[in-house]
């Protein structure tokens, strides 16, 4: 038996009244172990102006490189208050803000480990289909061999990598560029 | 090998199929005028599954209180409107229920307006309508809502542009892959094929799918209409992905 998946529709301008009872801007609660990080944005549409209308979700591993779903059956650990579920709408710059962990690598493509990342759905008015990105880790390492980094352009990959905001190494910034000039990448998974 | 290796999951994992083409619009439609600044002008980068797609938020029962599925009994007073029951199941392209997965919904009143502040369309806000709902679904992959009929209201995107009468729907699935956004319509409704939201949608099947039917059985007497959408969520591919595979199977 196949079916045709259903079609998608934007979320509308009003999206609020339904989505935010399960707003979460954070994820690295008490007991939840890993390095704690701030990870702010401002999503700009192609002229550069502010989206203020927009819902930014978040699904991530926990430190250990663990998803709190019942399919990731390895062992490693999970500490019984870690979801790595995020949601937040952005305000009226377009700004979103999430206080989670650096999450651990988990495998991919290959059986290579993957790079430390975020992964990320947008929804606002004006798309008819959510989109999905990631954010990776300033200065990793692993970014290096990471097998999604890899798939794409090397002068687009830059806009995958959080930057830190100041001095401060936990404070990131994550911006996103919905179109023209820096356009940030956009995944089909 | 280690079968508890911490770089392998314990079993190989089956990714989502992509949907089939002209079921989903493009980003771009310029009928729809927001899409036109919104829209990303570069392809997508296509990902193969790994276990950050596979994977994606659980919600327990625990997240959901007492009339979160009844829409006019959320305030002291009943809404104005008709009350209708909107039922259905959630399945995967397999065919296969969706098992208590969380199911999000929100509205307009009957009078065509949203209580929020962007929305100023001078009808009258209702002080017993909120217009928001969740449910989780059954074991078989059932869900239910009762609630009232949602109005017409008039938008911007073009001159003396309505949208028809619905409810946003917003649901998870198991998966990162199976996140879906989307809007349920009313049968026999004038404004569908006007509404470039709908006409987005290339194939015409998978633009009469999300037009709820009229459901006698889900009808409750003297008191509400009944009406049937299901939701249908990617599903699971038949193969496991060969990238689960240790690299050496020595």
């Amino acid at each position: 038996m196949s079916l045709h998946t259903t079609a998608s529709q934007t979320v509308g301008p009003y999206l609020h009244i339904g989505l935010t009872w399960l707003v979460t801007s954070n994820l690295a609660g008490p007991g939840i172990a890993g390095e704690k990080v701030t990870i702010e944005g401002r999503i700009t549409d192609a002229d550069g102006a502010p989206v203020n209308d927009a819902l930014v979700e978040i699904w991530q591993a926990n430190a250990s490189g663990r998803y709190a779903h019942p399919e990731d059956t390895r062992d490693l650990p999970l500490e019984a208050g870690f979801r790595g579920f995020g949601r937040v709408p952005t305000d009226d710059d377009g700004r979103f803000r999430f206080t989670t962990i650096k999450p651990g690598r988990v495998p991919g493509e290959g059986g290579v480990l993957q790079a430390p990342h975020v992964n990320v759905t947008l929804f606002m008015r004006g798309m008819l289909k959510h989109l999905c990105s990631r954010i990776y880790f300033p200065d990793d390492p692993a970014n290096g061999a990471d097998p999604v980094l890899a798939r794409v352009p090397a002068d687009r990959r830059g806009t995958l990598i959080a930057q830190r905001s100041g001095a401060d190494a936990a404070a990131l910034t994550w911006n996103v560029h919905l179109q023209g000039a820096g356009e940030t990448v956009f995944f089909d998974v | 090998m280690n079968a508890k290796s911490a770089s392998m999951p314990t079993a190989p994992l089956a990714g989502y199929r992509r949907n089939d083409r002209g079921t989903q619009p493009d980003y771009l439609y310029p009928p729809y005028a927001s899409t036109v600044k919104r829209s990303p002008s570069h392809p997508l980068v296509l990902l193969p599954a790994s276990l950050s797609e596979v994977t994606g938020p659980v919600f327990g029962f625990d997240v959901l209180k007492a009339y979160d599925n009844d829409l006019t009994k959320q305030h002291a007073g009943e809404p104005i409107g008709e009350r209708i029951v909107v039922s259905g199941r959630v399945l995967d392209a397999n065919g296969r229920p969706v098992a208590n997965t969380l199911v999000e919904v929100w509205q307009a009143n009957a009078a065509g307006r949203y209580p929020h502040k962007r929305d100023q369309h001078n009808a009258p806000t209702d002080p017993n309508f909120t217009g928001a709902g969740r449910t989780q679904t059954d074991a078989e992959g059932r869900y239910r809502f009762v609630t009232i009929r949602p109005g017409e209201y008039p938008w911007r995107n073009h001159y003396n542009a309505w949208r028809p009468a619905h409810i946003h729907f917003s649901l998870f699935g198991p998966a990162f892959s199976t996140r879906l956004v989307t809007q349920m319509y009313f049968p026999g409704d004038p404004l569908l094929e006007y509404d470039p939201m709908v006409t987005s949608i290339p194939d015409e099947r998978a633009r009469r799918a999300l037009v709820s039917l009229f459901d006698w059985e889900s009808t409750i007497p003297e008191q509400a209409l009944g009406y049937r959408f299901d939701i249908v969520l990617r599903g699971r591919d038949e193969t496991p992905m060969e990238n689960y595979l240790p690299t050496a199977r020595s």
